[in-house]
């Protein structure tokens, strides 16, 4: 189904550079949770180049070994095979076998937890299959106890060079770098592939007919004979020759010949692994921890508790911080101002530039915050129980459990939200998260609602409720709702979303004690891809904004002579009246500025909606970040920063024959409109970091747009109709 | 013989096969729950779904509809 798939489609840009040329380098694989990440820092020690692999939302890590340059360690993504059907399971492949136009490693290190010693053992067999120069760096071994796995008889068993490492407490990584360096120094022997089996007549043939479609600059091994029987066939897999496919088509590869390459690897592990671990490890804390946190009361409650903290964190405990970067942000604007002369440049530096930058800084406390939790409660152990507990539940809507952690945070804030879906494992469960995070009810949609409940819906009770505050609850469940639905459709409407029948795996890890040097790097790398790359474009986008809503700064014709009313009452000493004409000039000149031109243009086709061109200004300011709706309604309708005044005007507002310009029914129709539409740049900017590429946040755009254009058109039109 | 989602907690079973898609079993299988391993339900999720097995003394957790796919004796 996808052999139009060739080889002339691996053109997308890397987003990071190649490796210095010249470097030897090493890449290091492992299962999820064999402290892989750990001793990838153990090894290199400064912080990592992050990027992301070409396409997809993986991660790519390098950095330089021993913070020397001259050898390069690379990050793969954790995983239990090698065979692989989409292009995120691909990575390991690819690097390790070379199979991406890049060199293969000099050295491929593979951690083994020494507490499931047959299960990682298994990748380091395929590796082997494939003729990759393997180390064995074997992890956990102080969790292994008695049970703990003699290295050397392991390396005379694999064939292969094995280090015990404990890279929580700094144990075997220097010898774990000798090691490599012995390797490396030893020079690269082109290796045959090792095969722990002997294909039987039916396979063999098979074998041998795919290796002889290789394209010649792969490795011709038997592993990737094997690889391409099992991965090739309904694929989303990049890069594959069309001869390589049709060889496998006609192979015809079968259930059979699966059972006979995992069961043979299998039979020798057995055979062979089981005499190196005698004792189960002991798992008897962890057991009677489980028995508290997973318990269908106590457990719950836990939970809740837990998921209450990251909450309240994230929405109100790291306000103090935003406040400060605000407060900050607003004194540099004053000191500028007080620097700068009255003109343009005094205008853009502090409502474009420092505007702009502190709308990129503002969401350093959320994200800090969110990352040093997500990383305590990792290592800890317990976001794997989150997804274990929460699965059922996120299930129903085609997603799983780890979707649930990034979606509560979506109500906080997008930001942050989208970042935190790295925890979850496939890039199509990444995807989907990241395009229904958007529809949570953020807290910048917050004051929005806020003003408009204010000014525009009547004031009643319903018991001891005010439909004022119903009104908001009603927007949460609103937002829930419209969330859930969203991933059900797109994960059944779009082909890349939809749930492929594969297993879903969690594994529990045991409790361990976090690590606040990992966590704390991790919160860095994130804080810096997040400034590097976003931030670029958040501030960008808001200074384009900001010219927008700013220039052509003339006043129309037919207004009065502002600047001398101006002068002449700040003669007069009246400063109420000289504020007064100060906010009609604002009003002016945005009125006649190219954003509110677009607006006006634009009222045509959100006039159903019952909007008029000032809340289309105003829609068009919000793009910068929802909250910046209050502060254009505020100069379009003369009210300056005042929000009382403002509320009352637009609730007073007439239309020329004397009715309500805003009805109730506007408002909900607006506030529907805030609650379905895409106008957040920084998440736009964010989900094309973390997607690698433009189409998936173009896609987040349009379907939000429509969703909320549509939304809001029913309501008002029907509400007319009924006479609301 | 019954599927592993059926199988009561604690009771400890052998995998007599494994079914479903290709890749599907191949999936599971690579995790190591192939035919002739014993498997044992030690948990299952407060909200019911999924369970957690031992198999080859790690602990995994996997959905009730991907363990009926499971059989075993």
């Amino acid at each position: 189904m996808t052999d139009s798939r060739t080889s002339s489609e691996c053109h997308e840009t890397p987003e990071v550079q190649s490796p210095t040329p010249g470097a030897l380098r090493v890449a290091v694989c492992g299962n999820p949770n064999t402290g892989k990440t750990t001793l990838f820092n153990a090894l290199t020690g400064s912080r990592a180049r992050v990027g992301n692999y070409p396409g997809v939302t993986v991660e790519r890590r390098t950095a330089p070994m021993g913070g020397q340059s001259g050898i390069e360690v690379v990050d793969l993504p954790g995983t239990y095979s090698l065979v692989a059907r989409s292009a995120d399971e691909q990575i390991a492949i690819d690097v390790i076998a070379g199979l991406a136009g890049q060199p293969q490693p000099d050295i491929l290190v593979v951690c083994v937890d020494a507490t499931q010693l047959a299960r990682s053992c298994y990748l380091v067999l395929q590796a082997q299959e494939l003729g990759a120069p393997c180390l064995v760096a074997m992890t956990m071994t102080d969790e292994a106890g008695l049970a703990k796995p003699d290295p050397d008889a392991l390396s005379r068993l694999l064939g292969c060079p094995v280090v015990a490492v404990n890279a929580r407490k700094d144990e075997g990584v220097g010898a774990l770098k000798t090691a490599i360096e012995r390797r490396l120094a030893a020079g690269r022997g082109k290796s045959p592939g090792v095969l722990r089996f002997e294909p039987s007549p039916e396979l063999a043939p098979k074998i041998d007919a795919v290796r002889q479609a290789l394209p010649p600059e792969w490795p011709n091994t038997p592993g990737i004979g094997l690889w391409a029987l099992a991965s090739i066939g309904e694929d989303d897999l990049k890069h594959i020759p069309v001869e390589l496919r049709a060889a496998v088509a006609a192979a015809a590869p079968t259930e059979r010949d699966d059972d006979e390459m995992v069961l043979g690897r299998w039979r020798w592990l057995d055979t062979h692994l089981a005499i190196l671990a005698e004792a189960p490890p002991d798992r008897s804390l962890t057991d009677r921890v489980d028995r508290v946190l997973l318990h269908r009361g106590a457990g719950l409650v836990v939970f809740a508790g837990v998921m209450f903290v990251l909450f309240m964190s994230l929405f109100a405990w790291s306000e103090p911080a935003i406040e400060l970067v605000e407060s900050g942000f607003s004194w540099m604007a004053r000191g500028a101002r007080a620097v700068l002369p009255e003109g343009i440049a005094q205008d853009f530096v502090t409502h474009g530039l420092i505007a702009g930058v502190g709308s990129v800084l503002k969401f350093l406390p959320q994200i800090l915050l969110l990352f040093f939790l997500l990383g305590l409660l990792e290592d800890f152990g317990y976001l794997a129980r989150v997804a274990y507990l929460m699965d059922r539940v996120m299930k129903a809507m085609n997603l799983n459990g780890r979707a649930f952690v990034p979606m509560l945070s979506g109500f906080a804030c997008a930001v942050p939200a989208i970042m935190a879906t790295r925890t979850m494992e496939r890039q199509r469960d990444r995807t989907l998260t990241m395009l229904v995070i958007p529809l949570m009810t953020c807290s910048a949609r917050l004051p929005v609602y806020t003003l408009i409940i204010a000014a525009l819906l009547p004031e009643t009770s319903l018991g001891a409720l005010s439909t004022k505050s119903l009104m908001m609850a009603g927007m949460y469940g609103f937002s829930i709702a419209t969330a859930l639905f969203a991933a059900f459709v797109l994960s059944r409407a779009m082909p890349p979303l939809r749930a492929k029948r594969l297993p879903l795996v969690i594994e529990l890890p045991p409790y361990r004690m976090p690590r606040l040097r990992d966590i704390v790097r991790m919160m860095w790398s994130r804080t810096y891809v997040f400034l590097e790359e976003a931030g670029t474009v958040i501030l960008a986008c808001t200074i384009l904004l900001w010219v927008l809503l700013y220039f052509p700064r003339t006043l129309p014709p037919s207004s009065p002579a502002y600047p001398a009313l101006i002068a002449q009452s700040r003669a007069s000493g009246d400063a109420h009246k000289t504020l007064q004409l100060t906010r009609l000039q604002d009003q002016a000149l945005m009125e006649n500025s190219y954003g509110a031109r677009l607006g006006k243009s634009f009222e045509p086709m959100i006039r159903p909606l019952g909007f008029d061109w000032r809340i289309g200004v105003g829609i068009i300011g919000s793009f910068a970040a929802r909250e910046v709706f209050i502060a254009t309604m505020g100069v379009i309708y003369g009210a300056g920063e005042d929000e009382i005044s403002l509320r009352d005007r637009l609730s007073s507002r007439k239309k020329p024959d004397g009715s309500k310009a805003y009805t109730p029914l506007t408002g909900l129709s607006l506030m529907v409109f805030f609650a379905l539409a895409c106008q957040c740049l920084s998440t736009i900017a964010i989900v094309k970091r973390e997607t690698g590429g433009w189409r998936w946040p173009a896609f987040l755009f349009a379907y939000m747009t429509v969703l909320a254009y549509v939304s809001s058109l029913v309501i008002y039109q029907v509400g007319s109709f009924l006479g609301a | 013989m019954t599927s592993l989602a059926e199988t009561p907690r604690h009771q400890p079973a052998t995998i007599v096969s494994v079914g479903g898609e290709r890749s599907f079993r191949r999936r599971l299988m690579e995790m190591g729950l192939v035919p002739g391993v014993l498997v044992k339900v030690t948990n299952v999720a407060p909200l019911g779904d999924p369970l957690e097995i031992e198999v080859r003394r790690g602990r995994l957790s996997i959905r009730r509809n991907d363990a009926a796919f499971v059989r075993v004796r």
